[in-house]
């Protein structure tokens, strides 16, 4: 048996003793994975700085904060999550009990990304465990000193059967594929999630793609250029572009190009120097093959800010290129890099058409001072998530779901997303053995009357209160009373005169 | 919407007219069944899909907000997907169609339908009837075989619905992966009944019985199979002749209310599982080839190896099995895939909430079989190998919607914003902790910046 197999039978036959659904457990988990975060901050940051050189508060602020966030929500609510949800009820089933109840998939996997691996591995974590689910977490073998604090220090907090840590690179992923999930959850890039997608299906697995696209940017000529400007930035920089959701492109009109790009560089400056290149709060390229990818992109199109790059560091300068056509090449794929094309517009129909002819992408900007305008790209657009007048924050309010539509992606989590996402919501639904009189009608021998009686129980859907219910039983035992059996075969019917 | 409304009142009143054996399936259901469970079942979701849209429609703007953002709006939309497609079933061939295509419809998708070739004439109707009544630009109807289904899936689709078997359900997952298509399956399995502890047994019988022979068994969420003590067995058996002698009269295959197997493929299935079953027929047991009629059977001394137990019965075969206790009964089913529906006969509660809380299964009736489906409120879907997604109600219109998540910042306070920019500091990042981690009285919902 492989290792992974290993992994996932350990944390099938844990999951099936029942521990990981006790109310107690889950919050105790989470409260020692949040305790984990606190403690182990070192640790993190030491790793992140070598995998992605990010600095220490670019990690906390961006990895960390928002999952610690995530535990103390999912922590103060999590007792009303899991209770039952009640249900409207039909005429027939007045007197019953209806409700939702949520319940645990059973064993989840979840497959990180390299550009936030705290984030994307960890927060599907939170919610597997908060939906009482086993789970196999398999951080992505690109970030090996953040795999590697995953691997040795989570199982000190967390249990370490039910939530294993597999590492590992393709051939690991694979093979853990080959296993039977309950659900997979998988963070990344739309060729591999095709392929994540037909592993799952041979299982009937259900699962959740966090995917990406190419987000647009729309930023009126009317707005505030300075501050729309300085979010944009901040949106497209952080992680040197490395982001889900990073704002792709912009989309402008020709008159306020100049100015736009003026501010940019005015920002940029303002946040990572004159020389990104020293400043510790600017980040690198994650390897030389994406540095190659990237640089590739710059071929073909007029470079009017940044440009400069080193491949011994994988350092790519914050680069802005102007006037970019429809067909160049970096038009042509998701960024994930520190380049920001900006194609002119006439106005915002033709960025909504152009927007329109491309897949649908995981977020979409606006920046405008009209809400018309945002009200109408919101309308006539698809897209994940919509951020109006700023970049990537919509991310960490967790009452929003957080996912992709199209080729971004399918599924959605965070907060209570994320629990009902790995949740199984089963209908229930108990009745009474009473009042069979009303069962009555639809038995067999079928008459035309008691067709006539369950069509009209079936199809009335009340909203009454207390009283109202207990009115209508009144009402249906007097009916039920009034529907005579006749012993011997012949049925009749009888309507009392007070109808 | 309303013109879905106008087709199953021409449905309706063409079933309960006509006497045509050739009529959808009429020859396999009795008008009865075919009228509650496809157009009344269907009527109802219509009627409270019209009732609730325009509510469903409104963004959802009771959302949580911190300190960060309490000067922004934000709100999710439920908007369409794009071009669905919606393959149907032969067992409920109309409501297996037109159901989703009432949600798709609320969620202002267009749609495909490819109804089962198997129920030619609905497959007919449908064709016909669709595009006279709905918008043919919109809405499509493709007749064909499982050939053309396979070419059909090669195209893009922004959600794929499939209610069918799970063999099936493999390969249309695998064709959606292609385009990353979001797809929901509704499948079946063996839903298991527990008739436990103390019970009235005589109305349980008849509600048992009802649900099983409903369609003559040909239901994704009939009860399969019963678990009982050999004293409820007992018990049990009686009661059940005496329902179906009430319901079917002493010779079922000559009452008009007991319908037939829909195909002799399907009929041959279910007559070679009966006979390599070492289980013993106490009901029923009685069959003709030429009407494709099956008896009302019930077999004892069922075990778990046996024929019967392979795999979904989807026929009026009802195996019983042995039980001593609620826990050897559990622990059998949790050995099985988990089930579409699972059943439980119990006057006591202490039974049904065991058996809640230590299986797992799409849907749970207690006390009841199938009608837990009719309720609009409550999601209609399986788990596991029964299926994934769900419908019925509100739960159709959002499988068909995407959430989108909208967040409208303010131009203000953008001294606040300052906090996230670099250079970076330990100093804003206090600050920023301070105003975005969730406090214990505040509203629900944490944001990073």
């Amino acid at each position: 048996m492989s290792r992974e197999q290993k992994a996932v039978e350990r944390a099938r036959k844990a999951f099936l003793t029942g521990r990981s659904k006790p109310l107690e457990h889950r919050i105790r988990q989470l409260k020692n994975l949040q305790r984990f975060l606190l403690e182990r901050e070192k640790e993190i940051a030491e790793a992140i700085k070598k995998d992605l050189n990010k600095s220490e508060a670019g990690t906390q602020l961006y990895e960390t904060l928002g999952l610690e966030g995530e535990i103390i929500l999912a922590v103060k609510k999590l007792a009303e999550w899991v209770a039952p949800r009640p249900v409207e009820k039909n005429l027939l089933t007045i007197s019953d009990t209806v409700y939702i109840q949520p319940e645990p998939l059973g064993v989840v996997l979840i497959i990180g990304a390299w550009n936030y691996p705290w984030a994307v591995t960890i927060q599907p974590l939170i919610g597997a465990i908060a939906a009482g689910n086993a789970a196999v977490v398999k951080p992505s073998e690109v970030c090996v000193h953040t795999a590697k604090v995953m691997e040795d220090l989570l199982p000190a907090y967390i249990d370490k059967e039910l939530y294993p840590v597999v590492t590992g690179g393709v051939s690991e992923t694979q093979e853990l594929l080959r296993q039977r999930f309950d659900h997979v959850f998988y963070t990344g890039n739309s060729m591999v999630g095709k392929l994540v997608m037909e592993a799952a299906a041979k299982h009937l697995t259900p699962i959740t793609l966090e995917l990406g696209g190419k987000s647009p940017c729309y930023i009126d000529k009317n707005c505030d250029i300075p501050i729309a400007c300085r979010r944009v930035t901040w949106g497209k920089y952080s992680n040197c572009g490395q982001t889900c959701i990073a704002p792709d492109y912009i989309l402008c009109e020709p008159s306020i190009q100049g100015r736009v790009l003026e501010e940019i560089k005015k920002s940029i400056k303002a946040f990572y120097t004159e020389d990104p290149k020293t400043c510790p709060d600017y980040g690198r390229i994650i390897n030389q093959r994406h540095f190659k990818r990237i640089m590739a992109m710059t071929e073909d199109s007029t470079i009017a800010i940044g440009g400069d790059s080193d491949e011994s560091t994988c350092y790519i300068a914050p680069t802005v290129l102007k006037d970019v056509q429809v067909n160049s090449k970096v038009m042509q794929e998701e960024i994930f890099g520190p380049l920001l094309p900006i194609l002119t517009v006439s106005g915002v129909d033709e960025a909504i058409d152009f927007i329109n002819k491309g897949e649908k992408p995981l977020a979409l900007y606006i920046f405008s001072p009209d809400d018309k305008v945002i009200k109408k790209v919101i309308a006539e657009t698809s897209s994940g998530g919509v951020l109006a007048n700023d970049c990537l924050v919509h991310y960490s309010v967790s009452a929003l779901p957080f996912g992709g539509v199209g080729n971004s992606g399918m599924g959605s989590y965070h907060g209570k997303f994320s629990f009902d996402n790995l949740s199984h919501l089963r209908g229930c639904l108990i009745k009474q053995l009473k009042m069979e009189g009303v069962n009555d009608m639809r038995y067999p021998p079928h008459t035309a009357k008691k067709l006539f009686w369950a069509r009209f129980f079936i199809l009335k859907n009340p909203d009454l209160g207390f009283i109202g219910r207990m009115t209508l039983l009144t009402i249906i035992a007097v009916v039920a009373a009034m529907v005579l059996q006749v012993r011997g075969g012949r049925k009749v019917c009888v309507w009392g005169g007070g109808w | 919407m309303i013109t879905i409304h106008d087709i199953l009142e021409y449905m309706q009143i063409a079933i309960t007219q006509t006497d045509s054996a050739d009529f959808m399936k009429i020859d396999i259901c009795p008008k009865f069944e075919s009228v509650l469970s496809e157009i009344q079942i269907t009527l109802n979701d219509l009627y409270f899909a019209m009732e609730n849209l325009r509510t469903w429609m409104q963004p959802e703007y009771n959302i949580g907000k911190n300190l960060a953002t309490r000067m922004d709006d934000c709100f999710i939309r439920r908007e369409p997907l794009g071009v669905v497609l919606i393959i149907g079933a032969w067992n409920y061939p109309l409501h297996l169609i037109l159901l989703p295509l009432v949600a798709a419809i609320a969620a202002g998708n267009c749609a495909i339908l490819k109804p089962s070739e198997i129920c030619q004439a609905t497959e007919q109707l449908l064709a016909e009837l669709i595009p006279k009544y709905l918008s043919q630009d919109c809405y499509a109807v493709l007749c064909g075989g499982a050939e053309d289904t396979k070419s059909l899936l090669k195209n893009k689709f922004d959600h794929i619905f499939y209610t069918g078997s799970q063999v099936v359900a493999r390969s249309i997952l695998l064709a959606a992966a292609a385009h990353l298509t979001p797809v929901t399956l509704e499948l079946g399995g063996k839903s298991p009944c527990f008739i436990y502890g103390h019970i009235d047994i005589q109305k349980a019988a008849k509600r048992l019985c009802w649900s099983k022979f409903f369609n003559t068994g040909q239901s994704c969420v009939a009860p399969d199979y019963v678990l009982c003590t050999a004293q409820t067995r007992d018990a049990l058996l009686p009661a059940l002749r005496e329902t179906l002698q009430t319901f079917y009269g002493p010779d079922p295959g000559a009452s008009p209310d007991m319908g037939r197997i829909v195909t002799p493929r399907h009929w041959r299935r279910l007559m070679d599982m009966l006979e390599k079953s070492k289980g013993k027929v106490v009901i029923g047991g009685e069959s003709r080839e030429e009407d494709k009629y099956i008896a009302p059977t019930v077999l004892v001394d069922v075990l778990e190896s046996d024929a019967l137990m392979q795999e979904e019965i989807f026929g009026p075969i009802l195996p019983i099995l042995t039980i001593e206790s609620l826990d050897e009964g559990i622990d059998y089913i949790n050995r099985q895939e988990k089930p579409l529906a699972l059943y439980v006969f119990s006057d006591e509660t202490s039974v049904v909430t065991t058996v809640l809380n230590n299986t797992s299964s799409g849907g749970f009736c207690g006390n009841d079989g199938i009608v837990h489906m009719a309720l609009p409120g409550l999601p209609f879907g399986g788990v596991g190998a029964s299926g994934m997604g769900s419908y019925h109600g509100r739960w159709g219109f959002e499988t068909f919607s995407h959430r989108r998540g909208c967040m409208n910042r303010s131009w203000l306070l953008e001294r606040v914003n300052v906090l996230r920019y670099p250079p970076y500091s330990d100093y804003n990042l206090g600050w920023l902790r301070w105003a975005t981690t969730f406090k214990k009285n505040s509203w629900g919902g944490c944001s990073v910046m």
